[in-house]
């Protein structure tokens, strides 16, 4: 999908976006086209901190695998769109954590499509949405005719840390084909205020408790990541930032 | 030490503590016993500062400071560990990574340079190894897959490594197996039991005073404390129930 025009929010993809702040980003760049051939692999880290779009369109063909970490924030405006075509027996992992802290707007649109049998697909995303930050998250999985023993999984929560933040989250399965397993969990929530407790209660100030239960939070995102080190890294940076400027 | 007089407090507007008063001197371990109810968590999260249990009259002080006026996190740094009834999880957050930035945390407020890696390490396994905890166990989120047993023992360690001077143990005993509750009593004793340290117990039996022995038992009820004596007094209450204590039937 290429974007000529400036999209309005009546588009379903751009729903959530912060239209204004993409017109100071416009026009943006077509998607990068990345084609796994059969049996391959292919690994990529979207380290996106200071807002913008980034866009990446991967087909992967037989057997092959694909896995893709994302940490999205800053502002005005942050967002990832990842579309996938998977072909048969293809695998394809994502990971994303994002945090929208006050005035931004961060997002992570995925479009999975599972066009032949028994690919496979886990999506997890982290979102921590602040102040009056907007966090969303729009994953489209589907399914087309034909693609039997499809095993799709998304796995989607979002923080949230003050009364004023948001977060969306739309998990879409569009179902074609049989015998397919698909599971979507989503949740969206608050730290847990035992655990701030218990942490205070052994000495810890609450801006690090939170830093520190925000960061295990997001860190489910960068499982296995091959720069998991550095993506934690300034996850934790940005997180604690964010908490100590009093923003959150 | 501590020293509570005439404490009200109130959770979800209902008054629980009704005028309690209790003092603890440095060197001194008391046991606070009574029914279901009575408001012993009450006291020690109130104590504690937890969000939701508002003060609604009285004072409490540590070493002279008003423990009501600090932060949670102020008042661990003062001294004041709490252990829990019901120790909570924290998904992901490793006891090592948590035990570190809880000592290193209260390290600052007290002006101290914080443990290197390293010597932390040297202080849990020291600690661990008092509680017979095996280390690679705080390796793992805290208190995630624990069992009951394992929670206060790990409770325990924790008292260890931050080497408080008041320690208010919330049924530390309750969920304890024999040996486990001989070893985390031990260990009682070997991290609380001096002259410039306090405790209090709050438990059901008599079986956590058979080892470590209180110097004085309080009887709570109705959100004071009904009765006060020795620890002939836990024994009385075993044999005869808290019917037999004036103004304690449950
Ligand atoms: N979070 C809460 N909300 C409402 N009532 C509570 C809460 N916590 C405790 N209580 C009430 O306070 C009273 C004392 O409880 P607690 O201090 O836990 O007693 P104990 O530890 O002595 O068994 C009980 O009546 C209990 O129902
Ligand atoms: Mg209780």
């Amino acid at each position: 999908m290429t974007v000529e025009t400036l999209p309005t929010r009546a588009a379903e993809d751009w729903r959530y976006a912060d239209v204004e702040a993409l017109k100071a980003l416009w026009p943006i760049a077509a998607p990068e086209l990345v084609t796994v051939p059969a049996g391959g692999s292919f690994s990529r880290t979207i380290l996106q901190t200071g807002g913008g779009v980034t866009r990446l369109s991967l087909v992967l063909e037989s057997k092959a695998t694909a896995v893709v970490h994302i940490l999205n924030a800053g502002g005005p405006y942050a967002r990832v769109e990842v579309d996938v075509l998977l072909h048969e027996g293809a695998d394809f992992t994502l990971g994303g954590a994002q945090l929208a802290g006050e005035g931004e707007t961060v997002e992570i649109v995925t479009t999975v499509t599972h066009a032949q049998p028994n690919a496979t697909s886990r999506q997890l995303v982290r979102s921590v949405a602040a102040a009056r930050g907007v966090a969303s998250y729009l994953g489209k999985v589907k399914v087309e005719r034909g693609a039997d023993g499809t095993d799709g999984e998304q796995s989607v929560r979002a923080m949230l840390l003050d009364r004023t933040a948001t977060a969306n989250a739309r998990p879409e399965l569009e179902i074609y084909a049989d015998s397919v397993k698909c599971a979507h969990g989503c949740a969206v929530g608050e730290l847990d205020a035992n655990g701030l407790f218990y942490l205070a209660s052994r000495g810890v100030p609450p801006a690090q408790a939170k830093a520190l239960m925000l960061s295990a939070f997001v860190a489910e995102a960068f499982d296995g990541a091959e720069e998991g080190d550095n993506l934690q890294a300034h996850a934790q940076a940005l997180l604690e930032k964010a908490l100590l400027e009093g923003k959150a | 030490m501590l020293t509570i007089t005439d404490l009200h407090a109130s959770v979800a507007d209902k008054p629980i503590l009704k005028g309690l008063s209790l003092t603890i001197n440095p060197g001194e371990i008391h046991a606070i016993m009574g029914p279901n109810g009575a408001g012993k968590s009450t006291l020690g999260y109130t104590l504690g500062g937890r969000p939701g249990y508002e003060v609604t009259g009285g004072s409490a002080t540590l070493d002279g400071a008003d423990l009501l006026e600090l932060e949670p996190h102020e008042r661990a740094a003062a001294g004041l560990f709490l252990g829990f009834q019901y120790p909570v999880e924290i998904p992901g957050v490793s006891f090592v990574q948590f035990l570190r930035e809880s000592a290193n945390a209260q390290r600052k407020s007290r002006g101290e340079e914080p443990l290197s890696g390293a010597e932390f390490l040297k202080l849990a396994r020291e600690k661990a190894a008092l509680l017979k905890m095996d280390m690679e166990m705080l390796k793992r989120p805290v208190n995630v897959g624990f069992s009951g047993g394992e929670k206060k023992r790990a409770e325990m360690v924790q008292m260890g490594i931050l080497d408080p001077k008041l320690a208010i143990l919330d049924e530390t005993d309750s969920g304890l197996d024999i040996d486990a509750l001989r070893i985390c009593g031990e260990g009682i004793n070997a991290i609380m039991r001096k002259p410039e340290k306090s405790v209090l117990l709050i438990t059901h039996y008599q079986r956590l005073l058979d080892y470590v022995k209180p110097d004085f038992v309080h009887v709570l009820a109705g959100g004071r404390i009904v009765k006060s004596g020795g620890p002939e007094l836990a024994l009385t209450l075993e044999e005869r129930g808290y019917e037999a204590v004036e103004g304690a039937g449950a």
